[in-house]
């Protein structure tokens, strides 16, 4: 097997395959191009949603509201994601990329897909938002592009698994793969469960929209959430695989147990998909049962999941930090921590908020009787603003501040403005996600042009709270927007225009690269010795080898429980419905 | 070779071993909380008052749309803009069909009473928003989604439509109006 398309990483030491180089940064490329347009979207759709600024007519409120739902959530996430199929199955794992011819096709496949989306919606053909339901049409092409988008995501993800195939062949590793590839392939197989809910809905619906059959409204909802709620997932695992791959680079930081871990990804696997019930909690079509068996995520075993990955990510940076000698107190691995390398401050950020926001609120609206006071208010925006832009696209910014140097091989470009993005960004849909969260508790819709009913027949008064808090929405959209300009700047201006890296100098600090790749986070000379040492049972009052992270998931456990019942109480308040 | 590898790494060798008793702990609680999620839902189809099962079945969206036009025949008492407003007797089955970009009719309910609402749409998906009580269910064309629902104070509520409908979509609202036990006086007009 020859081995002339490759290079040695000089800083990892990994083997970086060139045909696989050229598709993660082309695909890595497009991601940020949807990302830049889904951020002009927001940026309008906040200054709308702000009663008092008002900013587009109606008609243009709902066409960017699914102009920036499908540039975000399907074009921006799923092209990073792509990259990362591409990375996490060649260069983690020193391997070749197997047909990168097919690999340009789909890539193309993919663009002009996503190229026909937007301008069917640009255009005003395809006024049915996000989500599409049915008998709401749209044009013809709006779901051919979307069948192009998914057939060409397809072909990528069966391609990550013939890489794997491959370089076991090839014995491209020892061993099995990495926790990092392993998080990836859980990402890709709930990849393929969920383009395949696409194609089992988009095509009958492209059928429909030429006047070729009947699709069902009910049953369209139920399979189009296997792809809409699915692909989230997908989001998910690839985070978590994130989280751990950062964790590594910034901090060292260890794999606790790979039994464990694994395992988590497993349920995910398994239970995952089963979460597209959670958008059809007060729908007419299923029973009580179906609905609890379903949105409980089978007994919430991808619960489960996620709260183990929430303890061994961080247990494993506080472990890794342990391990390079910052062993005193419960928290002197957190404040000796490298927080002026992007990558470390994304990566908390991404952990604190997916978990604190994101997931608690997750699981509370996603109960069957709480979602009466849930459905279609801001609080449902306000939640998975919480996961997907505050978890999985600052965990993909961080990765990208490591990819720039690491794959781009050039400087990171607006050094000092990266090193605050994480901060500004987080803080931002941090205020975002909690105002949100708070105006839909008020009943406040979500996906609504006038609150204030202007031309409605009969006129409707929110608490005045409810203005306030919309002015802070707004403030926080346009502080993480602004955040989200900042990186695409830096991506841009690294990519195109950057500065070579050249080779890096160890131990010496170097504008526009992370602290991780100049001041590699190594463990003690003595970590064997030192690993035991911290496992010694009876150390740390008995809390095991993390026990600041064992601190930090019982507030995170105290926080959740609280948060579940006073939803409960709020729900007990309202008619009795049955 | 150290004991320890990070994520990037290839684990070496067998590394299906035994948790710390940190990890099982929290495991083990995690797996409880879970169960108690899980517990919540069939608890509180025993003793909670608030459940969306319903009365569900499948209907032509003309034919629901027929019977919500007999029950106005049936029970109307007067009108509001244009809309007319339908006092059904305690214990009935109401009828509510929504359409862009119109809830119709307007129901006047007794407060105490229980009624069957039966919610539907006649074009395309819509959401049903009581409002200010924040209470939430999905309308879907083809289906009848036939709930109990019993109002538990009188006042002057606000239907609002929370799923996109159309370019109108912010324009329909609805009303609905729940009168004291004893003294269902027409409440007339709104505004």
């Amino acid at each position: 097997m020859t081995d002339s398309n490759f290079r040695t990483c000089g800083s990892t030491g990994l083997k970086v395959h060139g045909p696989a180089e050229l598709l993660i940064k082309a695909n890595a490329v497009v991601s940020v191009v949807a990302l830049l347009i889904g951020a002009i979207g927001a940026v309008l759709l906040v200054l709308t949603r702000w009663q008092a600024v008002h900013l587009l007519s109606a008609p243009w409120y709902y066409r960017i509201l699914g102009v920036h739902g499908m540039s975000m959530l399907i074009f921006f996430i799923i092209f990073f994601e792509m990259a990362v199929l591409y990375f996490a199955s060649t260069v983690v794992i020193n391997a070749r990329q197997v047909m990168p011819k097919l690999g340009w096709a789909s890539f193309g496949l993919m663009v002009v897909g996503a190229v026909m989306v937007e301008v069917m919606m640009w255009t005003g053909k395809a006024d049915v938002l996000f989500t599409s339901y049915v008998p709401l049409r749209a044009d013809p092409l709006f779901y051919l592009g979307v069948i192009l988008f998914a057939v060409g995501a397809l072909i990528v993800t069966s391609m990550f698994f013939a890489n794997l195939v491959v370089a076991k062949r090839e014995k491209r590793y020892e061993g099995s793969v990495p926790l990092v590839t392993f998080g990836a392939v859980a990402a890709a197989i709930i990849a393929i469960i969920t383009l395949l809910h696409g194609a089992a809905i988009y095509i009958p619906t492209f059928l429909w929209s030429l006047g070729l059959m009947e699709v069902d409204a009910q049953i369209y909802r139920l399979i189009w959430w296997g792809l809409g709620h699915s692909s989230q997932q997908i989001n998910v695992a690839a985070m978590v695989a994130i989280w751990y791959m950062l964790g590594a680079l910034t901090v060292g930081a260890v794999v606790i147990n790979e039994k464990i871990s694994r395992l988590a990804f497993v349920l995910y696997i398994l239970f995952i998909s089963m979460a597209s019930a959670h958008h059809l909690l007060v729908d007419p079509g299923m029973g009580p049962t179906w609905k609890i068996v379903n949105t409980s995520y089978f007994m919430y075993m991808a619960v489960l999941a996620s709260m183990i990955h929430g303890f061994t990510v961080p247990a494993g940076m506080e472990l890794g930090q342990r391990l390079r000698g910052f062993t005193s107190g419960l928290f002197e691995w957190l404040r000796k921590a490298p927080w002026s390398d992007p990558g470390f401050s994304s990566l908390v950020f991404s952990v604190v908020v997916f978990g604190f926001v994101g997931g608690i609120t997750g699981v509370t609206i996603g109960t069957e009787q709480i979602n009466i006071i849930v459905h279609n208010t801001l609080r449902v925006p306000g939640h998975f603003h919480a996961t997907v832009v505050s978890g999985t696209a600052m965990a993909f910014m961080g990765a990208t501040y490591y990819l720039i140097p690491l794959i781009f091989r050039k400087r990171v470009a607006f050094w000092g403005l990266a090193k605050i993005q994480p901060y500004l960004f987080a803080l931002g849909m941090l205020i975002f996600t909690m105002s949100m969260t708070f105006a839909g508790s008020f009943g406040v819709p979500r996906r609504h042009w006038d609150i204030t009913f202007s031309q409605a027949p009969f006129g409707i008064e929110f608490s005045p709270a409810v203005d306030l808090l919309l002015g802070i929405v707004a403030l926080g959209g346009l502080m993480a927007a602004t955040g989200a300009f900042i990186f695409v700047a830096i991506a841009v201006k690294s990519v195109f225009f950057g500065e070579p890296l050249g080779e890096i100098t160890r131990g010496t600090a170097m504008v526009g690269v992370p602290a991780g790749l100049t001041h590699p986070p190594v463990h003690s000379s003595n970590v064997d010795e030192l690993n035991a040492e911290l496992h010694q049972p009876g150390r740390s009052w008995r809390l095991g080898p993390a026990p600041g992270t064992v601190v930090l998931v019982g507030v995170f456990l105290l926080a959740f429980v609280v948060y579940f019942f006073v939803n409960w109480k709020v729900l007990s308040f309202v008619w009795k419905i049955g | 070779m150290p004991n320890t590898h990070t994520g990037l790494e290839s684990p070496k060798g067998v590394w299906w071993k035994p948790a710390h008793p940190a990890e099982k702990v929290w495991v083990t609680i995690a797996f409880v909380w879970c169960m108690v999620l899980f517990a919540m839902m069939p608890l509180w189809h025993f003793k909670g008052g608030q459940n969306p099962s319903g009365i569900r079945r499948k209907v032509e969206p003309t034919a629901f749309f027929r019977r919500t036009q007999e029950f106005i025949a049936q029970y109307q008492i007067g009108e509001d803009q244009g809309i007319p407003i339908v006092a059904p007797p305690p214990g009935s089955d109401v009828y509510l069909t929504a359409m862009s970009f119109q809830w119709t009719p307007i129901l006047q309910l007794e407060e105490g009473a229980e009624y069957t609402l039966h919610l539907s749409s006649l074009d395309v998906n819509h959401g049903f928003n009581l409002n200010p009580l924040n209470v939430n269910f999905q309308v879907v064309p083809g289906y009848d989604y036939g709930l109990k629902v019993q109002p538990t104070a009188a006042g002057d509520f606000r239907i609002l439509c929370n799923e996109f409908c159309g370019i109108g979509h912010h324009t329909m609202v609805g009303r609905l109006i729940v009168v004291g036990g004893n003294s269902a006086a027409n409440a007339g007009g709104s505004r």
